[in-house]
């Protein structure tokens, strides 16, 4: 899933302290499992916005909602009768669900309350790792599972690098070497002939590289 | 290490010598005549120069260019060149740039990840690694064909390098895996990272050996001496895939302060002396951080001056 963490209380300040009536919007996908932008994330953020507000002597009015998901129109229209009366909306969506929408409402101006940061996993609670950048065209069967695009800080298709030390990344001892896992792996699969075989260079147009990218299902358009 | 190039490196070591290389670290300035004088100090020792591109992540005047410098001195540079730095395009641009000037040898690397240097807030590239940049090199040498599938008529002439580390781990096998993997994609010769481990690294050559690895790429021996005590615990502590045992710091701390750089001279003969009797070593690579001016005295100490002149 999409993981975020909640931008600090200043920028959000800086970006919302001349508002006089705001609406705090959570979306109950994936930034609610990763507890960044959800309901509960909502209502401490209003909270904490009515005592700036309260504290620095001025009137405003800050309400929180929750839409199911931000990245889907039909949710989006909940908001259609009453988002007319806020100056701004923050939203704690993802940065697709800022976007989408401040495109469906654009004439509201809409600020971001998290920092949208990567495709991952929960490992523990409030412990998210990374483990996709959606280049894609899935090589995981390749690599024994791992994806060195994502865990490799060098996204080598062809690693380790000689910086790798004691399973480590060399840009920092928390980071496991992506090729050592993937080597491991494939020793483990009984694979490791594929270790020995150069792998090309990469296709990147389905990657960011080839701009913004569109998927048209046909077959889910009849 | 089929594809005979015009290269003076691959001549010699094809002759059966014992290749001697050491490397120049442009400045980070635009001041050209620190190359000159960096390769003239080590001219007449070694066989070829390498030139480092951006080493550790910090900007500095580009190997290309430094090339070209050394190659009009009437030198044998060694373009080194990371993929963190450059895409598809401008690698193969600048490939056969150096190729334009006579630039015969390229060393095929990733480079380190920019946190390192001084710009760790840039974007990095890796479009290609090392591994993919060396099929690319092979590609436009005998193929003369571009990535993208142009075909051209005046190809590059490139003796094909990469860097080897017997001591990143996790084990000795993974590491002669990946330059078995190396050698496959076009590369034929290895430049390793400075060695300071000798059971590891004989370890290492052993095992490329019995596979006979070492008949198809041309290793040559990483050799780096240590100046103090103080490098010595550096380089243990601090620098990634560097393995410095405890009983070489001892011996750097053992002797007084002034003698030390005299004992990092004596290890660093010791260890060539070592290794050339390492079956499947082809010759040394010195890297004399910041201290190319010692450069001749290692080679004079351990009998490889003067230098054999290559038949043409």
């Amino acid at each position: 899933m999409i993981k975020a963490i909640p931008k600090p209380m200043e920028e959000i300040i800086g970006n919302v302290q001349d508002c006089r009536k705001l609406l705090i919007a959570a979306c109950d996908g994936c930034v609610t499992v990763c507890e960044a932008g959800g309901l509960k994330e909502a209502q401490v953020l209003a909270a904490a916005l009515r005592l700036y507000f309260t504290q620095g002597g001025k009137q405003a009015q800050v309400d929180e909602t929750s839409l199911t998901r931000q990245c889907e129109k039909e949710y989006l229209a909940q908001l259609s009768d009453r988002i007319d009366q806020y100056d701004a909306v923050v939203s704690l969506a993802c940065g697709c669900g800022v976007q989408y929408l401040a495109e469906m409402y654009d004439k509201k101006i809409v600020y971001p309350g998290v920092d949208t940061c990567f495709l991952g996993v929960n490992e523990e609670r409030g412990l998210y790792t990374e483990r996709c950048q959606a280049c894609g065209r899935c090589i995981l069967a390749e690599t024994g599972g791992i994806c060195p695009i994502a865990r490799c800080s060098k996204r080598m298709l062809n690693g380790p690098c000689g910086g790798s030390e004691g399973g480590k990344c060399e840009v920092n001892k928390d980071i496991p070497c992506g090729w050592e896992l993937i080597y491991e792996r494939l020793k483990t699969l009984g694979q490791l002939q594929r270790f020995e075989t150069p792998t090309v260079p990469k296709d990147w147009t389905t990657s960011r590289d080839g701009g913004p990218r569109k998927i048209v299902r046909e077959d889910l358009r009849i | 290490m089929s594809a005979e190039t015009p290269s003076k490196l691959q001549k010699m070591i094809n002759a059966g010598h014992l290749a001697v290389t050491s490397e120049v670290g442009p400045p980070r300035s635009a001041d050209g005549v620190v190359i000159e004088h960096k390769a003239k100090l080590i001219k007449d020792y070694v066989d070829a120069i390498n030139v480092t591109d951006n080493q550790t992540s910090v900007c500095r005047l580009c190997s290309l260019a430094a090339c070209i410098r050394i190659k009009q001195m009437g030198l044998e540079p060694v373009l080194q060149m990371v993929t963190r730095d450059r895409n598809r395009i401008a690698i193969q641009s600048d490939i056969l740039g150096a190729a334009s000037f006579g630039i015969n040898n390229i060393l095929c690397l990733t480079g380190d990840h920019q946190h390192f240097g001084d710009h760790s807030s840039c974007a990095n590239v890796f479009d290609l690694d090392s591994i993919q940049l060396a099929l690319t090199v092979r590609m436009m040498r005998d193929e003369g064909k571009l990535l993208g599938g142009h075909e051209f008529e005046i190809r590059p002439q490139m003796y094909i390098g990469a860097a080897a580390n017997p001591f990143a781990g996790p084990n000795v096998g993974l590491r002669v895996s990946r330059l078995a993997k190396k050698v496959a994609a076009g590369v034929q010769f290895v430049q390793t990272q400075c060695i300071y481990n000798m059971d590891t690294f004989k370890t290492f050559m052993k095992m490329m050996v019995d596979r006979g690895l070492h008949e198809k790429v041309a290793i040559l021996a990483g050799i780096t001496p240590m100046k103090n005590v103080g490098m010595a615990k550096y380089m243990q502590k601090r620098v990634p895939g560097i393995d410095v045992p405890e009983d070489i710091v001892k011996r750097m701390g053992g002797v007084p302060k002034e003698k030390q750089a005299e004992e990092g001279l004596n290890l660093a003969v010791e260890q060539i002396e070592e290794l050339k009797g390492v079956e499947g070593i082809r010759g040394f690579h010195i890297m004399a951080i910041e201290w190319e001016e010692k450069v001749p005295e290692i080679v004079e100490r351990v009998g490889l001056y003067p230098r054999p002149q290559p038949a043409a």
